[in-house]
Parts: structure tokens; C-alpha cells; sequence
């Protein structure tokens, strides 16, 4: 009996050297409160702030937050914002809060988050603690009866390649990584505490219809859906300009080639006379030349961006219309009536 | 005359309707904070933070914890800590000022008058909420107090708590849905279409709900109630009245240009993965 015990402890001892992945984010209803709370009070502007929780095993629970003030570009006060930061962590310890940094939470505008920052961001945070998330929340479509609650982190293949900042077309096919892979998305589970969740069934009001309701049988769409189809032509405009660079690089770098062939043929025929004349070949190489400097390849990491801000409209624009389409056979109904 | 050998007991009014308004969120922190309170402590306490609106109703939006001791007779409250944290919270939001302080607890309790004086070197007239967390009464109390200070003569004697009208309506969670709100765990946030499910379906029982209550009235079962009788004729008199053809041609209209917006994402779909197969393509040259 003792044997297969012991096995299976040390089984387990050596399972829990391998860190598990990250499967679900639990968040406190109270964090999910702040964070809206925050972004909506400045909704006109991006603003950002810390979430502080604990990282149990596949779990990473996110039990509180507290927001960052908004940025400016002076030097002086961005070091009186990791003061902030620092005097914050050591106030909230005090009243016995999670004191341990499990990533940030931002506000969006329509999604459009997927952006160089947020990766520097991302591995600015990865570089002190192992496991951080994001979590993204959009003001604009709560107003829609939406929780718009996104948690991301950077996939590890990612993160290795920016790492080397090799984003090359060869790297990437040697990793096969496509757009798709950067930003993976961690389900999200709500969790509230036993008390809160007494006072809330309390404090919920007696009638039946509750405010999002309202929200989401609003008829108007229209001014989110032009935002949304704007922004997402001038992603395309972003992507074909990203395209046109690709087109120019390889244009230049067959160019190159050919000369470089040209070059060649032309030492190749010297060689060969020089031979007949019974003089030393040259060699077939010379790196002093400019034509064998090699091109530099655009990185494509912008580009992967973009492509991935655009199927985030795209999914946007249908979640939308489906929405739009219930609502109006809805309409339909009751006007039959 | 009279006046100067009767000792007047003096009672100052409030001014005019004082009420406030609570946020989820304070209420949410409050719970927090009881729930991680230090060891021995029988009850937690902090500031409010919000504005006075300009109807004069307190606007109770945010909060935190502040430590404290306290004794039969005495109340030791961290005054550095509470400033470090208002400073802070000036910073991300220099709106919130501060507007009263909370404590659990039923009602108002010994220490509170100590803690109230404090706060009122803070700010005029600060706001004291309770928030019963033992559930005594096995309810949710949650009560606002500002406190009224009576006076005998030109000596300050005592101060009144006296209750005032506390907001509790929540808008904001409703926002948010109480279904995620009041369970201790939901496996998911809900997506669009399934939100729009759950909306349809209370909208459906409502329909029938009204169907059902109609249909008595009609069949004599119920008594009329006038006033339900006039809400529900508004209710149909707000659709507006369209004639079919128009109707139609809206709804249609509507459809097309939702229909032309699915196809366009999806043809921006199409072409994203050809770009990417044409990318790898051009790779392999």
C-alpha cells in the first residue's frame, strides 16, 4: 500500500517542478468593479493600473487592483508614478490585501489594444514575474449590456522570438508562428466572497427588468458600428502601406540577386581567360562590394499586429450584427402583434 | 431677560434634505476589507470618498481601508496612513474628495462618535455609513448617518447620529449583471449572443407575465387595478405606429445593411488568410 503512495507524491513533487500553464483567471467581483469604475470615470482617455492576486497552480486569482494615474512624459513624474506604485503596494499590504503583482488591466477603445506598447508592456512585466496577464476591458462596449472582460497573455513562442527580436519570414516559418499566436486569450471566471454574495442578493432590486437589459435591447447601433467599420479601414490602410514595404524588400532583394548573378558570370568569364593566360583565378567573392551587402528584412511583428487588431474587428462587426438581428426579428414580432 | 437664565437647549437643523448614494463598489470593498480583517478586530472601518452633487445628495463613489485599534474607551486610528492614501487617490483621481467614513457593524456603536470628530476636522458634515455584516437582523442594513451636534448654551453636549435617505439602487452592478455579481463562483463571462438570450428570455416571461394578468382581468378572476391597466396602454401606445409597408421597408433596409457588414468582414477574413498564405509563399522563394 505504502508504495504506490509514495510514487505518486514523488510523481507529484516532480509534475510540480514543470510550472503548469495558465489555464483560468479568477477574478474578484470587487476587481471587476474597480477596473470598470477607473475606466469609465476616464473613459476619453486609455488608462491603465495594477492587479495584485495570488498564482495557485494552473489558477492565477486576481483578488485586487488599484489604478495608476495618468501618464505624462516628464521624467520627474514618472518617477513620483513608481513611487506611487510602490507606496500603494505597501499601504494595501497593511489592510492585509495580496500584496503580489499578477500583471495590469487597461482600457481600450473598441479593441483596438493589439499595439507594440502593449507587448513591450507585457514583457516588462514577464521579466520580473513569471505569470502575468493582461486584462483588457472596453468602456465603449459595456454600454451595449456587454462585460467587455478580456484576460491575454503573450504565447511563449512569442515571447521567445521577440526575445531575439528575429522576426523574420524564415524564423517564423521555422516556428510556425502566425498571427493567430501572439495574444492568447485565458477564460475568465468571476468569484465573490460568501459576504458579498449575500449582500448582493439583498441589494438586488425587486424588479424584473435590470439595466443591462435595457442596454441590449437598445435598437441604436449605428455610431458603434461606424466607429468600428472606421477603424477597421484604417487597419486595412496600415496593413497595405506594412504589405508594400514586404513588396519593396523583396523587389530590392531580387534586384540584388540578379546583380550579384551578373557579377558573378562576369568573374566566372574573367577567371576563364585568366586561366587560358595561365595567371592565378580570382576568388568568387568580394565582400567589399556593395551588392553583397546583405538587405535588411523588415520585421514583420507590425504587421502581425495589425492582422490581429483587424480579426478583432472583423469579430467585432459580427457580434454586433448578430445581436443587431435578433433585436430586429424581436421588433418584427411586436409589430405583428 | 428670560433667555439668559434658561439654559436654551440648542439644536441645530440640518441643512435642508441631505441623502446619499452609494456606489457597488464601496460596498464591495467594505466586505473585502471585513473579510481580511486583522485578528481580534470586531469591526473595520475607512473613508468614502465621492462629491456633494449639486442637489446636495453625497455621492459616495469610492473607498478604502484605514487600520485601527481600538479599546473600550479609546479609538487609535492610523492618521498617517489614512493621509498616504487620500494623497494617493488625489493623484488618479483628484475629483474624489473625502465625504465620510464607513465602519461595520449595526448601527452606530461607542468608538464612532470619536472617529466622527475626526472626520469632521476633514470635511464639514461627513457622512457615517454602517454596513451590517453579522446580518443581525438577518438582513442587508446599510444606513447612512450625519450627525447633529447638540449644544447647551455655548457648550458643545453631544452629538446626534441621525439617519438620512441612502441610495442603494446600484446602477452600476446592474450594468454589469447581478447573476455574475451575487453567485460566489461563474465559470464564464457571458459573450454577446448568450447576454442577448437571457435578455430575451426575461423580456418573454414579462410578455407573458402581462398575457396572464390580462387574461384574468378578462375572465374575471382578478379585480382590475386601474393604474396597472394605464401603465400597460401607455406601454403599447409607445410603439410607434408605422404602417406594414413602411415597417417593412425599415426592417429590410436595416437587414441589407447589417448582411452587407457580415459580408464585408467576412471578405476582410477571406483576405487575410490568402495575405498570410501568400506571405509564407514568398518565404520559400
Amino acid at each position: 500500500m505504502v508504495n504506490p503512495l509514495t510514487r505518486s507524491f514523488l510523481q507529484a513533487a516532480a509534475s510540480e517542478e514543470v510550472a503548469s500553464p495558465l489555464r483560468v483567471v479568477q477574478i474578484e467581483g470587487l476587481v471587476i468593479l474597480k477596473i470598470i469604475k477607473h475606466c469609465k470615470e476616464f473613459s476619453s482617455a486609455l488608462v491603465t493600473g495594477q492587479l495584485l492576486g495570488l498564482d495557485v497552480g494552473s489558477v492565477l486569482e486576481v483578488t485586487n487592483c488599484f489604478p495608476f494615474p495618468i501618464r505624462e512624459e516628464d521624467e520627474e513624474i514618472e518617477a513620483d508614478g513608481a513611487n506611487y506604485q510602490l507606496e500603494m503596494m505597501r499601504c494595501l499590504r497593511e489592510v492585509n490585501v495580496d500584496n503580489n503583482t499578477v500583471g495590469w488591466y487597461q482600457s481600450t477603445l473598441l479593441g483596438s489594444f493589439q499595439t507594440v506598447e502593449l507587448v513591450e508592456t507585457f514583457m516588462n512585466y514577464q521579466e520580473n514575474i513569471k505569470r502575468c496577464v493582461c486584462i483588457i476591458y472596453d468602456p465603449s462596449k459595456s454600454n451595449q449590456g456587454v462585460l467587455a472582460l478580456k484576460a491575454f497573455k503573450l504565447s511563449d513562442s512569442f515571447m521567445d522570438l521577440y526575445r531575439t527580436n528575429n522576426f523574420t519570414g524564415e524564423k517564423l516559418r521555422e516556428k510556425n508562428l502566425s498571427w493567430v499566436d501572439i495574444f492568447e486569450e485565458i477564460p475568465i471566471k468571476v468569484s465573490n466572497s460568501a459576504l458579498v454574495s449575500a449582500f448582493m442578493t439583498e441589494l438586488e432590486a425587486e424588479t424584473p427588468v435590470a439595466q443591462c437589459d435595457y442596454d441590449r435591447l437598445k435598437l441604436s447601433t449605428d455610431p458603434f458600428m461606424e466607429r468600428n467599420v472606421e477603424f477597421l479601414i484604417e487597419c486595412m490602410d496600415d496593413l497595405s502601406m506594412e504589405q508594400q514595404k514586404f513588396q519593396y524588400y523583396y523587389r530590392n532583394l531580387s534586384r540584388q540577386q540578379a546583380q550579384q548573378q551578373a557579377w558573378l558570370q562576369k568573374r566566372r568569364a574573367e577567371n576563364m581567360a585568366r586561366k587560358a593566360a595561365g595567371e592565378e583565378p580570382l576568388p568568387e567573392e568580394d565582400p567589399s562590394n556593395p551588392i553583397f551587402k546583405p538587405i535588411a528584412e523588415p520585421s514583420r511583428l507590425e504587421s502581425f499586429l495589425i492582422t490581429n487588431q483587424i480579426a478583432n474587428y472583423c469579430n467585432q462587426i459580427n457580434g454586433v450584427t448578430g445581436q443587431s438581428f435578433s433585436r430586429l426579428y424581436l421588433m418584427k414580432a411586436l409589430n405583428n402583434k | 431677560m428670560t433667555a439668559s437664565k434658561h439654559t436654551v437647549l440648542q439644536f441645530v437643523p440640518l441643512t435642508s434634505s441631505l441623502s446619499a448614494r452609494v456606489h457597488p463598489v464601496v460596498i464591495f470593498s467594505i466586505c473585502d476589507y471585513y473579510v481580511r480583517r486583522p485578528d481580534q478586530a470586531e469591526r473595520v472601518i475607512g473613508t468614502l470618498l465621492g462629491s456633494v452633487l449639486p442637489d446636495g445628495t453625497v455621492d459616495i463613489r469610492n473607498s478604502y481601508a484605514v487600520p485601527h485599534n481600538e479599546s473600550s474607551d479609546q479609538v487609535a486610528l492610523d492618521i498617517d496612513y489614512h493621509h498616504n492614501m487620500y494623497l494617493s487617490h488625489q493623484k488618479v483621481n483628484p475629483k474624489e474628495v473625502i465625504v465620510g467614513w464607513y465602519s461595520t457593524g449595526f448601527g452606530v456603536s461607542g468608538g464612532s462618535e470619536l472617529i466622527h470628530d475626526f472626520y469632521s476636522r476633514e470635511v464639514a458634515n461627513p457622512v457615517h455609513l454602517t454596513v451590517d455584516t453579522s446580518f443581525q437582523n438577518g438582513e442587508a442594513v446599510i444606513k447612512a448617518f450625519t450627525s447633529v451636534n447638540l449644544s447647551l448654551g455655548d457648550r458643545p453636549l453631544a452629538a446626534q447620529f441621525q439617519e438620512i435617505p441612502l441610495d442603494l439602487r446600484l446602477i452600476e452592478a446592474e450594468r454589469v449583471g447581478f447573476d455574475i455579481l451575487k453567485k460566489t463562483i461563474v465559470d464564464k463571462i457571458p459573450n454577446d449572443l448568450e447576454g442577448m438570450e437571457a435578455s430575451m428570455e426575461r423580456l418573454l416571461t414579462l410578455i407573458d407575465d402581462v398575457y396572464k394578468y390580462v387574461d384574468d382581468v378578462v375572465e374575471h378572476r382578478v379585480a382590475p387595478d386601474n393604474s396597472i391597466g394605464r401603465t400597460l396602454a401607455d406601454s403599447v401606445a409607445s410603439l410607434p405606429k408605422i404602417s406594414s409597408g413602411s415597417f417593412d421597408k425599415l426592417m429590410n433596409d436595416r437587414l441589407q445593411d447589417h448582411l452587407l457588414l457580415v459580408f464585408l468582414t467576412s471578405l476582410t477574413r477571406t483576405q487575410l488568410s490568402l495575405a498570410e498564405k501568400l506571405n509564407t509563399a514568398a518565404q520559400i522563394l
